[in-house]
């Protein structure tokens, strides 16, 4: 193990105190892929230290290393300057650390006080003290602003009071350590408020805070520090003040922003578009969209901005019927239907790329050409299977055409690296020949080269005619392939306007706006 | 961790009472018994004495003892195959021994020590092996059986005078009579039911049928817990064992074939989920007796055929668990 | 990597290997007990031995496996195919027992039809439960399962039916060009299903959706119709299986005809390679495991062990076919760097993202 000394690294002014966490040059790989590749990351007693980085960054992973999901292929974790070794969640939160997890980490079928004191519950004679248990769960909740009653059962509450229960967990436990893994996504602003005001407040008594959120004011408003993560690795170790917010979308995203530089699209005009190819009215469902109208035209990326939990992935499903849509119509070239199914959608020339590749897109133990094939063989049904030299000619053309490697159809597809799955996933959309593409997150954790080309093929295919709905939590790669903007809040879509020279800055201000304008409306 | 001190709250809200959704299942299957019994009482005669409901007890303890082991397994979200494999190697081991000349105790404590070490098995075999819990215990099904069948192929009556005497032992409440194998029966339900009320063991057995992933990130003692409920089945399979040796008074490897079916019958007729985290020992204690009233109701018939059990008892399944399947999509 | 392999790795890679490979080293066992074990005679015009006996008595077991692959390759599970066995049975025998004439052709031909028809509702029944209703597959399967011998028991009412009908004993003791009809039946249906699977997208499609259901979905393959028919498949296998069974012995017991075949089917099945995950399937493993678990049943009397003892074998062969499967076990034999980092769990269904 070399030692290493960061002569970059900065410390919080005024400190040359240890660190309370340390860890150095974590390096953890999951088969062939590479998820983190010597990261390190320092956290001192009484900060909020913000991690950093796109999806796919490694953020996710490298919290998992310190609570002891993971195990670490290389690298030292050390507390308190002492060389620790976690092998499980119970032995990390046995040394202070303590958790709240991206997805809600609870078990919903148990009461909320047990939620929150699972493990250590107060005990009497051996038994558990219900009460004691569920006054003291209470105290913790009416901290946090939450008035419910802890013997009640969990999954009884609405997501946002399960993820505030979860915070009331991990703040509960009086940690050395406290990680917060995008624990805001489905808080609204009044609840972020209460979860920051103890934030700062245990933040002052010298617990170290772990914070992560894709919430550029969030960090901005709370964190003290941060380190950036990109592609596994390590960027930088910043103090947010010092930092402006185009420098850390830079230093986040990466060479990346030259790469979409060099892609070229011709611009549209309006003489074009003639009768839309979909239309969506009032498309809506019950906690998940509000009523929606939507336009789609021949030739045209709509690209779809919005914060996670926005409605953008949720718009999607419905226009695909991935869901079931409780109001509204979908006409495809004026043929007006509620789509019941993904079987409607795929007959109706249309195509949907889930967000989830790994567990809505890969079938994993089948091979590359199978899942190629998958969606143009169901809509076949299984007594027309397609000819053999219909398969070879398929998969040969697309896999030549989205340089998918390795180029071997008998690979099965769950060996393939990410970039690569995402492709055979577009292929099997393109092998249908839709004339309605929708494309979720496609270029997600996937590596550099990968994402560029994905990204042509997509204005390659606008080119051609067809008609693209393009989702993506990087604006700056759905401003520059879109022809047209929609931007979603709050489960509805809030603007639409002609992708004429926006910014960035522009997008994150129609997100923004409507969310300060709101806040002082409710204040 | 206590600057912002709140007062505790005063619980102003007197709400009227209503059983809370989670315990509706049980409540139902008591109705279903209550039901049965007042219908039977109804047709038959002979059916209003209490000492009937008395009987249910005794002649269903070995099911109810069971049932309660059977319970744990399920509420992780396992399943335990083996326990009437391991009944019929209990009545084995116990007329074998008492054979060979044992002393009573060290027949009771091999069948029980046995019956555990199994458990242990499987639980290993399920938890860190990764073997679903269906194929573990379809070997510990196999292993059991086969076991029964090398100790002897034919039956052995027992007629140890303290197994006898513990067999026809009763007690009587007014004029009505109990024998111990139902309060040993009635006792571990207790038990059981404190175990997963009132104990980190039993709250952990909750949270691992809930979300298995979450109850490991929140640092419980899955590992444990999860080996854990397999021993308790074994042990309790053990048990019921020995009740059934001393209900039937003699070691046979053809005792207790699909008892299995019938414990995991109870159960889920007792309200508890397949798929693991909700239920509770008492409704399996119901699921037994509902079984154990229909059995009761087609010997007094005296028309019906035996073979009419299976089919009521699947149609109540299919009941049940149409009603959860239904009841659970509602909550999402 | 494949190019560089040499031609024994690549064939020890080969999916079949281990279960081949325990059948032969079971029938070595066998030989070495009694040389003769392989020998056989041609007696008029049929072929007798041991080999052909194994084959004979694997009829049912492969029967029902084959069902049962299909129906794990989707990620469910049949526990009911013992109970349809002997619904099938009882129904055959009472048709044939009640008819005019008791021992023609046309009698054996519509009994046994009409007992088919029954197992495929049957079969259908629980595809219901399963695709429509969404039922786990164990919990709707069991519903069969306990509900089934009842109704069997009710349709013979109790009694030990025996038959008398040449034709329909030909299903068992029976031989068309030399070899045992039973045998043939079964071997017959594998190489229907294995045509119906693979000449056709049929089997591609049944391992998408074990693999991945919502995947699956969303790429538009009809998931639910595929289940059903599986299902329905297996209910037929079953049922054809429960009337080789009673056959052989020209009489139903509703009580033991087919109990336990279920776990047997299963464990040949496991064996054959195919996953209880579901996923991809192997009928050739299937094939193979219902051989082995015909041999094994041949070889405890052959090498002088009781046939108490049965059970005790298979328990020994249960626990280490599914410990050569599991992952973990394996880790533990290779020596290895660290301890295998726990995959995440996926959080249940249901639960929002």
């Amino acid at each position: 193990m070399t030692q290493l000394t960061r002569s970059e690294s900065v410390a919080p002014p005024g400190t040359d105190r240890q660190p309370v966490i340390e860890m150095r040059d974590i390096s953890i790989t999951f088969g062939a892929v590479t998820a983190l590749d010597q990261v390190s990351v320092r956290l001192f007693p009484g900060e909020v230290h913000a991690l950093m980085g796109e999806n796919g960054a490694g953020k996710s992973t490298l919290i998992k290393a310190l609570t002891g999901v993971y195990s670490v292929d290389a690298g030292t974790v050390l507390v308190d300057g002492e060389q620790h070794e976690f092998h499980s969640p119970a032995a990390s939160q046995a040394a202070g650390i303590s958790t709240v997890y991206q997805e809600v980490n609870l078990v919903p079928n148990l009461t909320v006080a047990e939620n929150m004191m699972l493990g250590r519950e107060p005990r009497r004679f051996g038994a558990i003290n219900v009460r004691a248990m569920n006054r003291s769960a209470r105290r913790t909740l009416l901290e946090l602003g939450l008035d419910i009653d802890p013997g009640s059962v969990l999954e009884e509450h609405p997501i946002a009071v399960q993820q505030l229960v979860a915070i009331a967990r991990a703040v509960d436990v009086q940690a050395k350590v406290l990680i917060l893994d995008e624990p805001t996504s489905s808080l609204d602003a009044d609840e972020v408020e209460k979860l920051f005001t103890v934030m700062r407040h245990l933040r002052d008594e010298g617990v170290a805070i772990v914070f992560v959120s894709h919430f550029l004011d969030q960090v901005y408003e709370i964190a003290d520090r941060m380190t950036i993560l990109r592609n596994g690795r390590m960027v930088e170790e910043r103090m947010v003040a010092e930092t402006s917010r185009l420098e850390l979308v830079r230093l986040m995203i990466g060479r990346e922003l030259e790469t979409l530089d060099r892609l070229d699209r011709a611009p549209r005009t309006e003489a074009e578009t003639g009768a839309p190819v979909l239309t969506a009215v009032g498309l809506g469902r019950k906690n998940t969209l509000q009523a929606t109208d939507l336009e789609l035209f021949e030739g045209e990326v709509v690209g779809v901005a919005g914060l996670l939990g926005s409605g953008r992935t949720e718009l999607a499903r419905l226009l695909f019927g991935a869901d079931h849509a409780d109001t509204g119509e979908v006409a495809v070239r004026s043929e007006k239907r509620r789509l019941r199914s993904p079987r409607h959608a795929i007959d109706r020339k249309i195509a949907f790329s889930s967000e989830n590749r790994k567990s809505e897109g890969v079938v994993g133990d089948l091979t590359v050409a199978d899942n190629m094939l998958l969606a143009l063989q169901a809509s076949r049904g299984w007594l027309r299977p397609l000819p053999q030299a219909t398969r070879t000619r398929l998969v040969q053309e697309y896999m030549a055409a989205l340089d998918i490697r390795p180029a071997d159809p008998t690979a099965l597809m769950r060996n393939l690296s990410g970039g690569n799955q995402q492709k055979v996933l577009l292929a099997r959309w393109l092998i249908t020949q839709p004339e309605i593409l929708i494309l979720d997150e496609p270029t997600r954790g996937i590596d550099i080269g990968a994402k560029a080309q994905i990204q042509a093929k997509v204005a390659e295919l606008a080119e051609k005619g067809m008609a693209v709905v393009f989702i993506s939590a990087e604006l700056e790669e759905v401003l520059r392939l879109s022809d047209r903007l929609v931007v979603m809040r709050d489960r509805r879509k809030i603007d639409e306007r002609p992708n004429d020279d926006v910014s960035v800055r522009d997008v994150l201000e129609i997100i923004a706006g409507e969310a300060r304008a709101e806040g002082e409306t409710d204040a | 961790m206590s600057a912002v001190t709140v007062p505790p709250s005063t619980w102003d809200r007197v709400r009227g009472y209503a059983p809370p959704p989670r315990y509706l299942p049980i409540v139902a299957t008591f109705a279903l018994f209550l039901g049965l019994y007042g219908l039977g009482g109804i047709r038959y005669e002979g059916l209003s004495d209490p000492q009937v409901l008395l009987s249910l007890l005794l002649d269903n303890a070995f099911l109810i003892v069971l049932a309660v082991g059977m319970t744990f397994v399920i509420l992780t979200g396992g399943i335990d195959l083996s326990v009437g494999s391991v009944v019929a190697l209990s009545t084995m081991i116990a007329a074998r021994t008492l054979q060979m000349g044992w002393s009573p105790y060290l027949a009771i404590a091999a069948v029980l020590v046995t019956g555990t070490l199994l458990g242990l098995l499987m639980g290993v075999l399920v938890h860190y092996f990764d073997i679903q819990p269906f194929i573990a215990t379809l070997a510990g099904l196999f292993l059991a059986r086969g076991l029964t069948y090398l100790i002897s192929v034919e039956s052995i009556s027992i007629t140890d005078t303290t197994f006898t005497s513990l067999a026809f032992k009763t007690v009587y409440i007014g004029e009505y009579y109990l024998r111990w194998t139902a309060i040993v029966a009635l006792l571990t339900v207790a038990v059981a039911a404190f175990v997963l009320a009132r104990t980190r063991f039993g709250r952990t057995v909750y949270a691992i049928g809930g979300n298995e992933s979450s109850a490991m990130l929140m640092g419980l003692r899955v590992a444990a817990t999860k080996v854990g409920v397999y021993v308790i089945s074994g042990f309790c399979a053990s048990l019921a064992g020995l009740l059934f040796s001393l209900y039937i008074l003699s070691g046979n490897s053809l005792h207790a074939v699909g008892m299995e079916l019938d414990a995991i019958a109870a159960v889920v007729i007792g309200g508890t989920l397949l798929t693991g985290g909700r239920g509770y020992v008492l409704g399996s204690l119901l699921g037994v007796l509902v079984l154990g009233m229909i059995k009761t109701l087609i010997s007094f018939d005296g028309t019906l055929s035996s073979y009419w059990m299976r089919i009521i008892t699947g149609l109540l399944l299919l009941a049940f668990v149409i009603v959860q399947r239904f009841a659970t999509r509602r909550q999402r | 990597m494949p190019e560089s392999a040499t031609l024994v790795r690549r064939a020890l890679q080969h999916p079949l290997v281990w279960p081949v490979l325990a059948l032969a080293v079971l029938v070595l066992v066998n030989v070495l007990a009694k040389p003769t074990f392989l020998n056989v005679r041609m007696q008029d015009g049929h072929l007798y031995g041991n080999v052909i006996d194994i084959l004979r008595n694997s009829a049912p077991i492969m029967l029902v496996a084959l069902g049962m692959t299909l129906v794990i390759a989707t990620r469910g599970i049949d526990l009911s195919v013992g109970a349809i066995a002997a619904i099938a049975a009882a129904i055959a025998c009472t048709r044939i027992v009640g008819a005019g004439d008791e021992g023609a052709l046309v009698t054996a031909v519509a009994a046994t039809t009409y007992a088919l028809v029954v197992c495929l509702l049957l079969g259908a029944w629980n595809g219901f439960l399963v695709s429509v209703l969404g039922i786990q597959p164990i919990i709707a399967t069991l519903i069969l399962m306990v509900a089934g011998r009842g109704i069997s028991m009710a349709i013979t009412d109790g009694q030990i039916t025996t038959v008398n009908n040449p034709w329909f004993s030909d299903l068992a003791s029976g031989f068309v060009l030399t070899l045992p009809l039973a045998f043939l039946i079964a071997a017959g249906m594998m190489l229907l299903a294995a045509a119906l699977t693979r000449r056709t997208a049929l089997g591609m499609l049944i391992e998408a959706v074990g693999i991945n259901p919502e995947a699956s979905r969303l790429a538009g393959v009809r998931s639910r119709t595929i289940i059903w028919t599986v299902y329905a498949f297996s209910g037929l296998c079953a049922g054809l299986a429960g009337l080789v069974i009673a056959a052989n012995t020209n009489s139903v017991n509703a009580n033991s005809l087919g109990l336990w075949i279920e776990l047997d089917a299963i464990l040949a099945v496991v064996i054959g390679g195919t996953s209880l995950m579901g996923g991809r399937f192997s009928l050739a493993g299937t094939f193979v495991g219902a051989l082995f678990i015909a041999t094994l049943a041949r070889t405890i009397p052959n090498i002088g062990i009781p046939s108490e003892v049965n059970y005790l074998f298979k328990a020994i062969v249960v626990i280490a076919v599914c410990l050569l499967q599991s992952p973990k076990a394996r880790a533990m034999l290779r020596p290895h760097r660290r301890a295998a980092a726990p995959r995440p769990t996926t959080a249940k269904a249901g639960t929002p993202a």
